[in-house]
């Protein structure tokens, strides 16, 4: 398993802030050059360029909000985040109503800026503030017969206009296998560019998991359980031809409706050219070993 | 004078011509915003999308002209053809977008059309109207014969049909929009089996009445 890392520089040590806000709008001036030369060194070294807030809080999947792209961006303002309460059971140690700030409290905050892919091969690169979700597993306490956490989204009816039409079954549930859940790229966000995460994208915490595809991540967390069976995922439920438990960004198994093999970085408009999708979203390194001795296609 | 006469009357003052005007424009004004990022950060399916159900909709309004006249009296037969015409323009550039614009490849294409059942069904339904597209003309009614041009024109049934189940089988979950349309186009082209309401004095003399 990879090693602790920590960051010491933030997004606004390496951009200034009214370029990451909106950069379609330096695009077209003359300070564009200056501005990419100041982007993190490695990303760069990967022709990796973080998307704008503005991208990234604009195209969202929140089927709660209704299956538009635009619509959890409309409609997510009505979103209750305060307070906000988590629900810990299961397999745990110290289970309990969490309070948001208790569960996160005296936890080593992290800037991590991930590739995300979505199933419908698009992707983003987004620059995540949160904690490692093997911390707050910690700070709970998982018991030693646990293999799997499971996760559930909150459910307000009255704020949800695609809870109130049934579009799927709600609440939403997500779970990873307990080693996928500890390892270190696995986050629990709670940001994006270091300001606060914006309700269409799964506020005020959310789980990120780089090397699966974006609806493993699941949004607006109101429940964490330890458990010693394979949980249901929503996706899976609803479809389990099409989405597997494991879901691992993967460009030979195609998803039965389409193709995995290349996908489109958003961001790049009218005329943007598809790019070749990375085995475990270029994570391969670092989590490859989870799965070794499986068959990929068989636990897709 | 009833509603129906009105509208009668209206329709043989107001031309067709508007029609291609307005969805050429339209189609032209959609690509712009695509252009300037005004149709959201991946304009490429934004493009496609909007394409897609404008050609779906026009269709369905193609369906509903026999039917109206049928049952209402009320006749719009002389815009079906351009209807019909900028439906399949959307077709076209919805085709074209995906092709180009989304898949950028050839051979992406064709695996796409051959493996994935719900892109096969759209591009039969796009093969399917080129014919109609191709003979929506007068000269082509001539040269087709009336009952011919008819027949073959019969090909937007299960076109509009195949259309429809594209578009219920590309979403994700269960969405009720591209639903709302399948059924629309079951029951459009169901009201043609109801036996059509023939006005006993319109019969011909010595009709057998059933």
């Amino acid at each position: 398993m990879a090693r602790r890392w920590t960051n010491d520089l933030t997004h606004d040590d390496v951009t200034p802030r009214p370029l990451w806000l909106n950069r379609r709008q330096i695009m077209a001036g003359m300070g564009g050059a200056a501005a990419l030369a100041a982007t993190g060194a490695p990303a760069m070294a990967q022709g990796l360029e973080p998307n704008t807030l503005e991208q990234i809080s604009t195209y969202n999947n929140y089927y709660e909000f209704g299956v538009g792209k635009e619509d959890p961006a409309a409609y997510a303002s009505a979103l209750d985040i305060d307070p906000w309460t988590i629900r810990v059971d299961g397999m745990v140690d110290r289970p309990g109503e969490y309070a948001l700030a208790d569960l996160l409290s005296g936890l080593q905050s992290e800037e991590r800026i991930y590739r995300f892919r979505c199933v419908e091969a698009w992707s983003m690169v987004v620059p995540w503030n949160g904690v490692e979700l093997a911390d707050v597993l910690d700070k709970i306490g998982v018991q030693s017969g646990a293999r799997y956490v499971a996760f559930e989204t909150v459910v307000q009816p009255e704020n949800m206009p695609g809870v109130r039409s049934r579009v799927i079954p709600f609440p939403y549930v997500e779970g990873l296998r307990l080693d996928e859940a500890r390892h270190p790229l696995t986050l629990l966000a709670t940001g994006i560019y270091g300001q606060p995460m914006p309700k269409q994208n799964g506020a005020p915490i959310r789980l990120v998991v780089p090397w699966k595809y974006g609806f493993k991540s699941i949004k607006s967390i109101v429940r964490i359980t330890l458990t010693d069976q394979q949980p249901p995922t929503t996706w899976n439920r609803l479809n389990s031809r099409e989405y597997g438990f494991y879901s691992n960004v993967n460009p030979e198994v195609d998803h039965p409706r389409w193709s995995q093999a290349s996908e489109r970085r958003i961001g790049g408009g009218l005329f943007s050219r598809r790019q070749d999708t990375l085995m475990f979203n270029g994570y391969g390194d670092e989590v490859a070993s989870l799965y070794a001795g499986m068959d990929l296609r068989e636990n897709y | 004078m009833t509603l129906a006469q009105r509208i009668n009357r209206a329709q043989r003052v107001l031309p067709a011509w508007p029609i291609y005007l307005i969805g050429f424009g339209w189609m032209g004004w959609l690509f712009w915003l695509g252009l300037n990022g005004d149709l959201g950060p991946e304009p490429i399916n934004a493009l496609e999308r909007r394409y897609g159900l404008l050609a779906l909709q026009l269709l369905v309004a193609t369906l509903v002209v026999t039917p109206l006249r049928t049952w209402t009296n009320i006749s719009l037969l002389k815009y079906r053809r351009a209807l019909g015409l900028m439906a399949f323009g959307f077709l076209m550039a919805h085709f074209l977008v995906w092709a180009l614009l989304d898949l950028q490849s050839l051979s992406r294409i064709s695996v796409e059309i051959v493996r994935r059942p719900y892109i096969t069904i759209g591009f039969a339904a796009f093969v399917l109207l080129i014919p109609l597209a191709v003979t929506s003309n007068n000269a082509s009614i001539r040269r087709l014969g009336a009952l011919g041009w008819r027949k073959l024109h019969k090909l937007t049934y299960p076109a509009i049909l195949l259309g429809a189940v594209h578009f219920v089988w590309l979403v994700k979950g269960y969405p009720l929009e591209p639903f709302l349309y399948l059924g629309a186009v079951i029951a459009l082209l169901a009201i043609r089996l109801v036996p059509k309401r023939r006005p006993a004095a319109r019969a011909p003399a010595g009709a057998v009445t059933r």
